[in-house]
């Protein structure tokens, strides 16, 4: 694969009306009105798409469990789950900010494929840039019926919870209620919004599929490698000298991903790299040694890691793993929403040890006793976000483990305050201080 | 009837009728409107939307951009995710502490700005990110949150 950019859902990027319609803009989405929701649901399996969000999930097979109104006589919802949390990945706000109408576009076909007339984009609070543009782009087709056709779309804004991503959890914010993960089955496809079937996708498969429609399914499927079709925009950011979104071909080497000139570029001020968390800081980490890999799901997945949401974070030799471990740990005890005991209490846990371990008043016992409560939340959760971070953080004990032992041993951080996340002050830590209160 | 109460009506008939779906954007237009959620507003609130107040204050304090404490007229979030701490976030803090004169948490004496420090913006390639009155400011330095700092309490 070549280190190469590729750029399709970036290509021609324009947020005005009139240029994205002279580039071919919403002709897809008038082919697509003259096309059966099966036969763009055909097209769609046939372009090998997982969906962008993090899961992987065939877009294809999601749409074809929606069921007919037949079988449940209730209405159809899309919901776009634009809810960008995960630490290292900012794709999607670029996706939004510079291809507003490919995304939209994507949106109203994707509603057509599962015969929905009613599209609700759940955009995370904090996106006002990207929110912005968005309410200018749907402005622009006010008096355009031809491309909004009978469908109602609503921008419905979040207001501050990571754990809004996690698509059940998205649904119940959206109804109203604390974003917090439902119990599966009934998975959204039966049972989603307003306990009618839902589709939930991510912004970037959105912004995809009316490229697959344009290049044709097959073309498509010839882009990237085995199980990891198309393309796919990788967040970079970190030490790196390019930080930014650069869209490729799956299969491309992971170290030219970073290394490359007009990719990352390489690592900045002479220092070099030492591990890279490949796909946000939900995924498992690799060392400097382990980035001879492709950056697709198969090869990713042979290393027990994931592109999850394509941030790549790049760490060079001063950044401590433990300071890093309490800074990821801190993160998740903030975003846990408290539903499930083991995530409420393990994401605690494993925070005040790490915290114990990086001052350098832990025993090894503690060490043990931080890999037990990682396993204790481990597939005991009704939602994937103390499982990874306890994955993430188990990782780095596992591949760092001389440097944890170090901090026991030399009873003090090795790193101190050389490393770059040293005592860097977590919203946790700031919410535990005691309220100062405000002025009158 | 209140001007916020009609605009909180507005965004109801963006809804399925019977669904409490717009509560977020209604507690967010109340906050826009009087700068943070006190008790009466969280009433106001319950009252356009036909719900209860325990109701409505249960779903605004699970969401960290809902402020149920006073705030000041301006908020600064200084990202200190892993990509921006990388980045030197701490230091950018550090100077917005500095030249505010208030710690991360709390208000300046004068009720200008609240400081706060926030979980991962989603713009990790241009960090140092800091949200000012939420809009995005990209590659912040130390030097930058003198001068925002000084725009804030000017203005």
């Amino acid at each position: 694969m070549a280190a190469e950019v590729k750029e399709l859902v970036l290509a021609n990027a324009t947020t005005s009306l009139p240029e994205y319609e002279a580039s071919g803009g919403y002709a897809q989405l008038a082919r697509a009105r003259t096309m059966t929701p099966a036969q763009i649901t055909e097209e769609l399996l046939g372009s090998e798409l997982r969906g962008r969000g993090g899961a992987f999930f065939a877009t294809g097979r999601k749409w074809s469990f929606v069921p007919s109104k037949e079988q449940i006589p209730k209405p159809h919802y899309l919901v776009v789950n634009a809810d960008e949390s995960e630490p290292g990945s900012f794709k999607d706000n670029e996706i939004m900010s510079r291809v507003p109408h490919r995304f939209i576009e994507g949106c109203y076909i994707t509603a057509h494929a599962v015969d929905s007339t009613n599209i609700f984009i759940y955009i995370r609070g904090e996106y006002s840039g990207p929110y912005e543009i968005l309410v200018a782009a749907l402005e622009e087709l006010r008096d355009r019926p031809d491309i909004r056709g009978d469908v109602s779309l609503v921008l419905h804004r979040g207001a501050g919870a990571y754990i809004c991503g996690e698509e059940t959890a998205l649904i119940e914010s959206l109804e109203g209620k604390r974003g917090q993960p439902r119990s599966k089955p009934p998975f959204p496809a039966i049972s989603g919004l307003y306990a009618s079937p839902t589709v939930v996708n991510n912004v970037e498969t959105m912004a995809t599929v009316p490229v697959i429609l344009a290049v044709g399914a097959a073309e498509y499927a010839k882009l990237g490698v085995d199980n990891s079709r198309g393309t796919r925009v990788v967040s970079i950011s970190g030490h790196v000298v390019n930080g930014g979104n650069y869209e490729i071909e799956p299969g491309i080497l992971l170290r030219d991903l970073i290394y490359a000139e007009h990719l990352g570029g390489g690592i900045p001020d002479g220092h070099r790299l030492k591990a890279v968390i490949p796909g946000g800081s939900s995924t498992v980490i690799l060392t400097a040694d382990e980035i001879d890999v492709g950056y697709d799901f198969d090869s990713l997945a042979k290393l027990q890691t994931a592109m999850g949401s394509a941030g790549v974070v790049c760490l060079d030799e001063r950044v401590c793993m433990v300071q890093l471990g309490v800074r990821v740990s801190e993160f998740y005890e903030h975003e846990s929403c408290g539903k499930c005991t083991p995530c409420r209490e393990g994401t605690r846990w494993m925070t005040a040890i790490l915290r114990k371990l990086e001052a350098g008043d832990a025993t090894r016992g503690e060490l043990d006793l931080l890999l037990d409560v990682c396993d204790r939340i481990n597939g005991k959760c009704l939602c994937p976000l103390g499982e990874t971070a306890a994955l993430a953080v188990a990782s780095y004990v596992a591949k760092f483990r001389e440097e944890f032992v170090a901090h026991i041993d030399e009873g003090r951080c090795p790193f101190g305050d050389t490393s770059p996340l040293d005592h860097v002050l977590a919203p946790v830590a700031m919410h535990a201080r005691e309220p100062a209160g405000v002025p009158a | 009837m209140s001007e916020l109460h009609d605009a909180i009506q507005l965004e109801r008939e963006k809804y399925p009728e019977g669904t409490r779906s717009a509560i977020l954007p209604a507690l967010r237009l109340a906050q826009e409107e009087h700068g943070w959620l006190s008790p009466d507003v969280i009433r106001e609130v319950a009252d356009a939307l036909e719900l209860t107040p325990a109701y409505v204050e249960s779903v605004a304090t699970f969401y960290d951009q809902f402020h149920t404490t006073p705030v000041g007229r301006h908020m600064v979030e200084v990202c200190t995710n892993v990509s921006c701490a990388l980045y030197g976030a701490q230091q950018v803090l550090e100077a917005f502490e500095g030249a505010l004169g208030c710690r991360a948490g709390e208000t300046t004496d004068d009720g200008a700005v609240t400081l706060l420090t926030i979980e991962c913006l989603g713009g990790c390639g241009w960090g140092t990110v800091v949200a000012v009155d939420e809009h995005y400011r990209l590659r912040v330095t130390p030097e930058d949150a003198v001068t925002i700092s000084e725009e804030l309490r000017g203005g």
